[in-house]
């Protein structure tokens, strides 16, 4: 039998998890370590997975189906494409620069790392599985732990409220995809909750017009979509750092890859049906995102929008269901995953030295951090689709699909790239360059060794990924070969 | 079917009862006989006993696929009447792990034997297939139980839960009294399956039938406390003793599930449309207003009450499906209700019995001061909440793929509502345990043997319900079997 590394991907968190939480309480130095260690291996395992992936041969790989509740057609059944390799190697990233962000946190470490694992269980879970009851139960099991999360180590102001307020969205979400999926299960009469089967079930098209907004939405919440992205920026603001980063750069992707796997690879008639007017409602994401963020005064505001606009691009290219839309919402994903990590760990490596957010109040940023301020300037670029950068791989095939598509939209959406540009440039300006204000001189200092690593290791990715597009494209592209011949394309 | 010889499936069919009595009768003995000092070690003999009962069941007493009517067709022996006497067994044997914390009652004999009691009525409640046997079940089921409710003579609350339970037990079950004599008068029948065949054959004007039904549907209501019949559930949790209060919303709720079951799928069968209404208009009444009027409550146990209330409803969503599947969901809800809710009780008396508060307010700074019991908390809360990879969500998800397997897709969107309103509340609790500060965190909060054991076995049990699912589903599926 082979090696079932993508179950050892899965469990490494949550086992790491308890065995954090056997470790005496007060010995927080071991617990950190033992956090660093299972987010190394997890890290490396999945980039092992990301390279060993034969995109020539395509499909599903390191596939591993063990039947769990055969009565019910329930299976433990994973196993990686084009589309879900990237997302576990992002989660991957985003895990190990998690915990290296995090190493200064002292209360309770030991609770903290293990919810975190957790969590993260339940994102890789999401990104392998190929079972819908499984996809639903490694849903929910990414959902809980992010409020402990952020009403316990999250921003004192508003973390009790945006706590909930976070569950409570996306726990409505995924029980209406439930209801949804159930649906499914029984109309198809094949008695599985296998996706590779029910991709096969012919439901009837009236069926699968009305369910698909029901799933769709349902996960589409988690991915930020108008009108029910009110969760997000208040969700993003309140948690602590690590789980920001968590929370942008992979839990929003949960929620699209879901949409993506559930709504529009089981239900494309629905689809088709619903997306005219599904990718307006993405276009509001993208352009009221860009506003709303370019007239915030909160540092952490801004990224959390910004999320919300990036996050629409990516429902766009969904909403195309056009060869170069879905390569661009693919790799958009994980190039927006990074680096909305990044930006988040940046924000929360200025906060931590000014105990502020304030754009007006903070300055010259770049004299005492200048690494923070240079992976912040990476991330900038990445965000307004520099080319060369991997945001620029990403939003050059959603516009080029969107523009086939629906030119208008494609014009309209083009605005956000100019907003972008000016708040980007804006935080860079304020926070990061002119003079020190006289209430910091001396206060400032540089961030450790480790957050450097983090930092580094983040932006090398945006950088690689732009100037080296076969790195990913060609992965993607055999993924979404797949969700086309579902669509009925070619 | 009737057998009246001799035939060891008698024994076995009883098996659970007659070593429950022998149990009892040991307890008391050695109450007499033990110098008091070492009577503490009474709880261990129960529970102890109760595990060796459930391992001898196991082992003997296991019953045919076919079920079989014994003892003059007063109980039936089948998968359902098993699963669920093993059920009521083992959270007797927790419960008196849990009331070995208590001064008032760990020294005291018939606290344990009142208890086996009431769990022998509840093994009867299980297996009556005949409506005489099935009253002297539910009879001797609740008589103990109120005892317990009351048992602390010298606190007032307790007391008045007693006499509350005891009032409104005993007005329920004289209507649902009257309502088996009806169904007697007119089939002329007291056996369940003899009663289905009068049903059947139309002798019966329906509105009769449906009056009859609806009065005996008080008592079963009352004993799963069901709305409108729960007033009684939040002021006698409140009072009781809480190991007692986690033993009658978790073994006693599930009795009462055993008995509307089988009465309902076996005498009923030819009347689903009507009963299914009514089924459905208590479900839905009943985990809507649980959930709701959780949400205001600031003491721990009523929201426990309210939660259980609200769960019940939830159970009820498989009755209503009147499928297999849907039998299946409902036992297997059950256990998993039950482990987790031992386990929510079980932390409140394991937190009451030290700080002597229940009021919500108090487990600020749990997490700090005992970690362990905050995530044995958690886990419990979450695992109510619906939570996976916890008891809870796989078996809510079961009762709601009832629900839309029977079509009745608007009862499960009512349900996955509810839920949100449920989650919604647990975590305020536990915001509570884990976001809050309080002065008290530096103080000790020892956690007895008893409770340790207790707890490990209920918080393992609640995550295998949760993740491997087959064993406990297919041991649903058989049981559901014994009615379809």
């Amino acid at each position: 039998m082979q090696f079932p590394v993508l179950s050892v991907i899965v469990f490494t968190p949550l086992v790491a998890g308890l065995l954090i939480l056997l470790l005496p309480a007060e010995r927080k130095t071991e617990v950190r370590a033992a956090a660093l260690a299972a987010a190394t291996i997890a890290l490396f395992l999945s980039v092992w997975v990301y390279f060993s992936y034969d995109v020539a041969a395509g499909g599903y790989q390191f596939v591993e189906k063990i039947p769990w509740l055969p009565a019910l057609g329930i299976s433990y059944h994973v196993g990686v494409d084009g589309m879900n390799a990237p997302l576990v190697l992002l989660t991957g990233i985003v895990m190990f620069t998690g915990v290296l962000i995090s190493w200064k946190i002292d209360d309770r470490p030991r609770e903290f790392f293990a919810f975190l694992f957790v969590l993260a269980t339940g994102v890789f879970g999401v990104f392998v599985t190929l079972d819908l009851f499984m996809l639903f139960f490694f849903y929910e099991i990414a959902v809980f732990p992010m409020y402990l999360l952020i009403s316990i180590w999250g921003w004192k102001e508003t973390r009790e409220y945006a706590a909930m307020k976070l569950t409570l969205y996306l726990f409505i979400g995924s029980v209406i995809a439930l209801v949804g999926a159930l649906a499914m299960y029984f109309t198809s009469g094949m008695g599985t909750f296998d996706m590779l089967e029910l991709q096969k079930a012919s439901f009837s098209v009236g069926f699968q017009r009305f369910w698909f907004p029901f799933v769709f939405f349902g996960f589409a919440v988690l991915g930020g979509i108008f009108p029910f992205h009110n969760w997000s920026p208040d969700g993003h603001v309140a948690a602590p750092t690590a789980v920001s980063m968590f929370h942008a750069g992979v839990l929003m992707k949960l929620g699209a890859f879901a949409a993506l796997r559930v709504g529009i690879m089981l239900l494309p008639e629905g689809a088709k049906f619903h997306m005219g007017w599904i990718i307006l409602l993405a276009l509001v994401n993208v352009v009221y995102g860009a506003f709303i963020a370019s007239v915030q005064t909160d540092f952490k505001y801004v990224i959390g929008f910004s999320s919300v606009s990036h996050m629409g691009l990516v429902m766009m290219g969904f909403a195309t269901l056009s060869k170069d839309g879905l390569i661009g919402s693919g790799v958009q994903m994980f190039s927006h995953g990074v680096m909305t990590a990044l930006f988040f760990a940046v924000v929360g490596m200025v906060y931590d030295q000014a105990h502020t957010r304030e754009i007006p109040r903070l300055g010259g940023v770049r004299k005492v951090m200048p690494l923070v301020a240079i992976a912040f300037i990476i991330g900038g670029l990445v965000s307004m689709g520099m080319p060369g950068f991997s945001g620029f791989i990403a939003e050059f095939p959603i516009f080029m699909g969107v523009w086939n598509t629906h030119p208008w939209i494609a014009i309209v959406a083009a605005v956000s790239i100019v907003i972008t540009a000016s708040y980007i440039i804006r935080v860079i300006g304020r926070v990061f360059f002119g003079a020190i204000p006289v209430e910091f001189e001396g206060h400032f200092s540089d961030v450790t060794v480790l957050d450097k690593v983090a930092l580094v290791f983040l932006s090398a990715i945006l950088v690689a990924i732009g100037i080296f597009p076969i790195l990913m494209v060609p992965m993607v592209q055999s993924g979404v070969n797949s969700i086309l011949h579902l669509l009925g394309g070619a | 079917m009737i057998s009246t010889n001799f035939d060891p499936i008698m024994f076995q069919a009883i098996l659970p009862e007659i070593l429950l009595v022998v149990l009892a009768g040991l307890a008391l003995t050695l109450d007499l006989i033990l110098p008091s000092e070492r009577k503490a070690s009474l709880g261990w003999i129960v529970a102890g006993g109760s595990l060796l009962i459930l391992v001898l069941s196991m082992t003997l007493a296991r019953p045919a696929n076919q079920g079989e009517l014994l003892w003059g067709g007063m109980i039936r022996f089948d998968w359902l009447s098993f699963i669920f006497e093993m059920v009521f067994i083992f959270s007797a044997g927790i419960t008196s792990l849990f009331a070995m914390g208590y001064e008032a009652f760990s020294r005291r004999g018939e606290f344990y034997v009142l208890i086996l009691v009431s769990t022998i009525g509840m093994c009867a409640m299980a297996s009556a297939a005949d409506l005489v046997m099935l009253y002297l079940a539910i009879e001797t089921t609740s008589i103990p139980l109120y005892v317990l409710a009351g048992f602390i003579v010298r606190d007032n609350k307790s007391t008045e839960s007693g006499f509350k339970y005891l009032l409104f037990g005993a007005m329920t079950s004289a209507v649902m009294l009257y309502g088996l004599s009806l169904l007697y008068g007119f089939s002329g029948t007291t056996n369940l399956y003899g009663l289905a065949a009068g049903v059947q054959n139309g002798h019966i004007p329906i509105v009769t039938l449906v009056g009859s039904l609806l009065l005996v549907l008080v008592g079963f209501g009352f004993k799963i406390s069901a709305v409108p019949f729960h007033f009684w559930a939040p002021d006698v949790y409140d009072g009781a003793p809480t190991p007692v209060a986690g033993f009658l919303s978790t073994a006693s709720k599930a009795a009462g599930f055993a008995v509307l079951v089988r009465v309902l799928l076996v005498a009923f069968p030819a009347i689903p449309r009507d009963w299914g209404a009514i089924a459905a208009a208590l479900s839905v009444a009943t985990m809507t207003l649980g959930n709701l009027l959780a949400l205001t409550q600031r003491n721990i146990k009523r929201l426990l009450a309210y939660s259980s209330i609200a769960h019940a409803g939830y159970a009820l969503i498989g009755v209503v499906a009147i499928s297999q599947l849907g039998v299946s969901s409902v036992i297997y809800y059950l256990i998993a209700y039950l482990l987790t809710n031992l386990s929510a009780f079980g932390v409140v008396a394991a937190f009451g019995r030290i700080t002597g508060s229940d009021e919500v307010a108090s487990y600020d700074g749990l997490s700090r001061r005992s970690p362990g019991l905050a995530l044995v908390m958690l886990i419990a809360f979450l695992s109510l909440a619906g939570m996976p990879p916890l008891g809870g969500f796989i078996t809510k998800f079961f009762v709601f793929a009832a629900a839309v397997n029977s079509n009745l897709i608007w009862l499960a969107v009512i349900g996955v509502l509810n839920s949100i309103v449920g989650l919604y509340y647990y975590l305020t609790v536990l915001k509570h345990v884990y976001l809050y500060r309080s002065e008290d965190e530096e103080k000790p909060l020892p956690l007895p043997r008893s409770y340790v054991i207790a707890f490990a076995v209920l918080t393992i049990g609640i995550v295998l319900v949760g993740t491997i699912f087959a064993p406990w589903f297919n041991w649903a599926t058989n049981a559901a079997m014994a009615i379809f």
